[in-house]
């Protein structure tokens, strides 16, 4: 199902603009069991940019993003989420997961009201109407298919008019017309919105087709920080795209040679 | 309306079939009535051993009809309830205290382990001797052996109450009562009930013995009263009680199941 904004809303969003926060992520280092995941990590993300991190499985990107919303705590160095506006406020930060962890035993409505007082319900059934899925307000999530409860995780996380979200795969396990559906709701609701977006992706083309900027994490460090000057709405097919995308996949795959030089 | 006409017409093509289905799992018990009445009405079974089917249910209405029967089955109901409530719940707030809190655990699982070991009825000689033939030793045995299926399993389903969802649930600012209320409960809560119908069977059998053996009331009583006066007829209505009220509880669990675990859909289409 099409998603579309109101026009009001898209005029917004130059209003809401200072929705987004800025993160500072500063000499980070954290460690499993010995193993170091990432080592004096330095990244710094201005307010209201959509950042993609890409990397090789187990390069440490789902950690980085865990460690922003305190999932993960680093040996040292700091993470700092900007604060809101003039007021200070402490900002809202989101996660949706690769998996939707919506509650089984909650109807679709009150996985959406989670952690909200009941006041809010209108706001919430709006937010559910916008992800297209208004209807299904009353069933049970195990009715739903793996886009539908993705896209319930994405209302969730809406309703909070989060500053900052972070993405970690939330399209990983999805078919790809799906793909390509919610990675245009995303876009939209980001852009109506002006939060600060961190998605993690294995799939290169979704990080040059969403991002402002695709970090590339390798041992642990930032190996590639490319600004994606490509206008929006973006078009995979285009040869600007197609150029990135080659040069970014070009070097994540790159260093497969060196490692198995080591053994 | 299509999709209505064809639903009908299968049924139509199917309802031997169900109604065979249906009558099979009686086609047994029904014959052994008869051949037991049979049995009875030639004489070859003497009614010393066994009533007659027709006896027991003249018998049954009898007792139903001079209200001694109820009495027997309100009082051992009563007995059967408190203990389940007071043996469960402690059985549940225990087991929510040592999933969730370490110390709780480090202090407590190592006796509860050991104490799980001991059959109930085998304190019964003990029993006696501390509270006498009176309805809190009944109500003890009965609570004690609910207990630990409902501790065992409480325990073992917060623990495996899905991490991701605990995680999300932190993101989302839950924690404390809420993230019980939300999460951790409902997690659980198949895991409770597997040990709720564990225990609602068990304190049927823990009542059952401990009438028998010391009490002034109750089927149990009753079925041992009919004993002294050779009345097998009330003794099989007191046996066939136990088996209904056994099932009535089966059927509450399921009930329960059925309600708490709807969103599941394991459970939405069990029948």
């Amino acid at each position: 199902m099409p998603v579309t904004f109101s026009s009001r809303e898209i005029a917004d969003a130059d209003e809401r603009c200072s929705r987004g926060v800025s993160v500072r992520i500063k000499s980070v280092n954290i460690a499993f069991g010995g193993r170091t995941v990432l080592e004096n990590f330095d990244v710094e993300i201005s307010a209201g940019e959509f950042v993609a991190i890409v990397g090789r499985s187990g390069c440490g990107k789902s950690t980085l993003l865990r460690s922003v919303v305190g999932l993960e705590t680093p040996q040292n160095g700091t993470i700092s989420v900007g604060n809101v506006g003039e007021h200070n406020g402490k900002p809202d930060v989101r996660v949706m997961f690769q998996d939707s962890r919506l509650l089984p035993w909650r109807r679709i409505l009150p996985n959406v009201m989670l952690g909200l007082e009941p006041a809010l319900i209108p706001q919430a059934r709006k937010v559910l109407a916008q992800v297209g899925l208004a209807e299904r307000a009353n069933d049970w999530p195990a009715t739903l298919s793996g886009g539908q409860r993705q896209r319930v995780a994405l209302a969730r996380a809406l309703v909070h008019d989060p500053n900052l979200l972070l993405l970690d795969e939330p399209l990983g396990s999805l078919d790809a017309l799906t793909r390509i559906e919610m990675q245009q709701l995303i876009e939209d609701v980001w852009r109506s919105r002006g939060f600060t977006a961190m998605l993690v992706t294995h799939d290169v083309a979704e990080a040059v087709s969403l991002a402002d900027r695709v970090i590339l994490i390798e041992g642990g460090r930032v190996a590639l920080d490319e600004v994606v000057n490509i206008p929006r709405p973006r078009t995979h097919g285009s040869a600007r795209f197609a150029a990135l995308e080659k040069r970014i996949l070009g070097r994540v795959l790159q260093r497969r040679p060196v490692v198995e030089d080591k053994w | 309306m299509n999709q209505g006409q064809k639903k009908s017409t299968t049924t139509t093509q199917l309802r031997p079939s169900v109604l065979a289905k249906q009558a099979l799992p009686w086609v047994l018990p029904i014959s052994l009535l008869i051949v037991w009445q049979w049995a009875s009405s030639a004489g070859i079974l003497p009614s010393r051993f066994l009533p007659s089917p027709r006896a027991v249910v003249s018998s049954f209405i009898e007792l139903s009809i001079s209200g001694e029967l109820w009495m027997h089955v309100r009082v051992s109901t009563l007995r059967a309830l408190s203990g389940f409530v007071v043996g469960g719940g402690v059985g549940l707030l225990l087991g929510l205290l040592t999933a969730s809190m370490h110390w709780a655990e480090i202090l407590l699982d190592t006796t509860i382990q050991m104490v799980r070991n001991i059959p109930p009825l085998a304190l019964i000689p003990l029993v006696i001797l501390w509270f006498g033939i009176d309805e809190s030793a009944k109500l003890f045995l009965v609570a004690l052996g609910v207990f630990f299926p409902v501790y065992i399993n409480t325990f073992h389903g917060i623990r495996s109450v899905d991490r991701g969802l605990l995680e999300m649930g932190r993101t989302y600012g839950l924690s404390g009562w809420p993230l019980y209320r939300e999460i951790i409960l409902p997690g659980a809560l198949p895991s409770i009930l597997v040990g709720v119908r564990f225990s609602l069977g068990l304190m049927w059998v823990i009542l059952i013995v401990a009438e028998t053996i010391s009490a002034r009331s109750g089927i149990g009583y009753m079925t041992m009263n009919a004993r002294e006066f050779m009345q097998t007829d009330v003794m099989v209505v007191g046996i066939l009680l136990y088996a209904i009220l056994g099932k009535l509880a089966d059927l509450l669990a399921k009930g329960l199941e059925r309600y708490w675990l709807r969103w599941n859909p394991a459970y939405q289409t069990a029948r």
